[in-house]
């Protein structure tokens, strides 16, 4: 077995003279929730997309499961897997439809079998014939997460998946999702704004500041480290004082 | 090229049009229209000149082929249109989806939908008007092949340009046909036309095909050369706008518009 799912060497990422990456390097182990953490603009998006393969780095390589992103694309897609709040799946099709589309993209196999699997663990029985786009941003959210997980992914990105859900739905989803990293081989980078949910879910976390990682550490040990009293006032710390921190 | 992958693509536009009137009609609705309208124009153009020339087979069979290669460029831009709509680039391209299995989805669903259209025609062309294929003999299949072709180029054309420059430039894909038509000769020989036009023409596969066409209505034969000529210059169309949809994709994974194709353009 690899030591990492995941691995991102001195990645950069400009436009025109403006840096959104800055030479960041992490690794994401089997088992492993490591949260990429840091104010909106910090790059966190830019970082995944990245890893998604659908943004050019201007520098750097990101490998999945030990294959490169750039040069073998399509293989090392086809052990990840994504959900995220601004990537909702096709309004047009049902649940099922987009459930089986995605399977085929993804070479799921036998994947009636799957979706009924999904379907039951995301609570999305009562929606299988229902069109995506009729759906409530929850259910939306939640059959985003089924489709992350058609897969099995080896390597699992997260951008804020439980925006959108209640509270009692949003703690049965972290369930499922540190049930998926402990039962099998797949890591989990996972963004949010919400630390109470960090601290509860990552093993480790980065936190992110113009393109850079300021910081890293155990969300539950960091805050104390740097004279915080929880993950919320370190944010916010990388928020409004990221020299002081990143001198400190 | 993974079979499945391909087959997704295909069976999303399965499930689109199996839902949704508003797909299912302009497969052939708007084939019908062309060919009743044209239809009767052949037979009235047919009692008013004393030429002798049948213009069912000259006006009414250009209409259809020409009609052919429309459905077969709009079925790869409009497959096409149904990721920018629902806004799916990020979802679609961040899977192991390659390019040349979405191209071939593409064009196999545009292969599927003008099937329908393609019917439609010849049932209501022949049934109706009395269009007769035999008198196009073998001719008919490197005339369609042609015009499949040269469908296919300029689908994936647009599709680029549409991917390059965001989704308000559909409006600029629907007129390609129209500005083409005049140079191609669709309905008059390309004699009519002033010799920069007759120049353009020999640049374009289908100018090949409706010249072909009228040849073998008069009676003469179509010269080997130029159908040999016009499937050449068919298939290096097709490759033509696979490195152009290519290249644009390179540019839009390089600028980050897939991720954010709504911004239109990002340098």
């Amino acid at each position: 077995m690899l030591d990492h799912v995941l691995s991102v060497t001195s990645l950069c990422k400009n436009y025109g003279t403006k840096a959104a990456v800055e030479g960041v390097s992490f690794d994401v182990a089997p088992g492993e929730i490591v949260g990429l953490l840091g104010p909106n603009g910090a790059g966190k998006t830019t970082t995944i997309n990245m890893i998604l393969g659908v943004l050019e780095p201007s520098a750097g390589t990101v490998r999945i499961n030990g294959l490169d992103i750039q040069s073998r694309r399509s293989e090392a897609l086809a052990c990840t897997n994504f959900a995220a709040v601004y990537a909702p799946l096709p309004g047009n099709l049902t649940v099922v439809e987009n459930l089986n589309f995605f399977g085929l993209l993804y070479g799921v196999k036998d994947i009636p079998r799957r979706i009924e699997e999904l379907v039951a663990q995301f609570s999305l029985a009562a929606f299988r014939h229902v069109k995506c786009g009729a759906l409530s941003s929850g259910e939306q959210t939640r059959l985003c997460l089924a489709k992350a997980m058609l897969n099995r992914p080896q390597l699992l990105l997260l951008d804020e998946p439980t925006a959108s859900l209640d509270p009692s739905t949003a703690r049965d989803i972290r369930t499922k999702i540190r049930t998926f990293t402990t039962g099998g081989t797949g890591g989990v980078l996972w963004t949010s704004h919400n630390m109470h949910e960090v601290e509860a879910v990552c093993d480790r976390v980065l936190f992110l500041s113009h393109g850079k990682i300021l910081l890293q550490g155990d969300p539950r040990t960091l805050p104390a480290q740097h004279g915080k009293k929880a993950l919320e006032d370190l944010f916010i710390a990388v928020a409004r004082e990221p020299l002081t921190l990143a001198n400190g | 090229m993974s079979f499945h992958r391909v087959l997704a693509i295909l069976l999303r536009q399965y499930y689109l049009i199996r839902g949704s009137f508003t797909r299912v009609l302009p497969l052939f609705v708007w084939v019908v229209v062309d060919i009743v309208l044209w239809g009767f124009m052949t037979k009235y153009l047919n009692t008013v000149t004393s030429s002798g020339l049948d213009f069912v087979p000259m006006i009414l069979g250009a209409v259809l082929l020409w009609d052919f290669f429309l459905r077969i460029m709009q079925g790869v831009t409009m497959a096409f249109f149904e990721d920018v709509w629902s806004r799916n680039f990020l979802n679609i391209f961040a899977t192991p989806l390659l390019i040349s299995e979405y191209v071939t989805g593409l064009v196999l669903s545009s292969m599927a939908t003008s099937c329908v259209g393609l019917v439609t025609m010849v049932v209501l062309a022949t049934g109706v008007f009395g269009l007769s294929f035999m008198v196009y003999g073998a001719m008919l299949v490197p005339f369609v092949l042609v015009l499949f072709l040269f469908g296919i180029a300029l689908g994936i054309l647009g599709c680029s340009i549409v991917l390059r420059f965001g989704p308000a430039a559909e409006w600029f894909i629907w007129p390609i046909p129209a500005l083409i038509a005049p140079f191609a000769g669709v309905f008059y020989p390309l004699t009519t036309l002033p010799a920069w036009m007759q120049y353009v023409a020999h640049f374009l596969p289908p100018a090949y095909v409706f010249e072909g066409m009228r040849t073998l209505v008069a009676g003469g034969n179509v010269p080997a050369g130029a159908m040999v000529s016009s499937l050449c210059l068919a298939v290096f169309d097709v490759v033509l706008a696979c490195v152009v949809f290519t290249r644009t994709y390179r540019h839009a994974v390089r600028t980050g518009l897939i991720a954010r194709y709504s911004a239109e353009n990002l340098g």
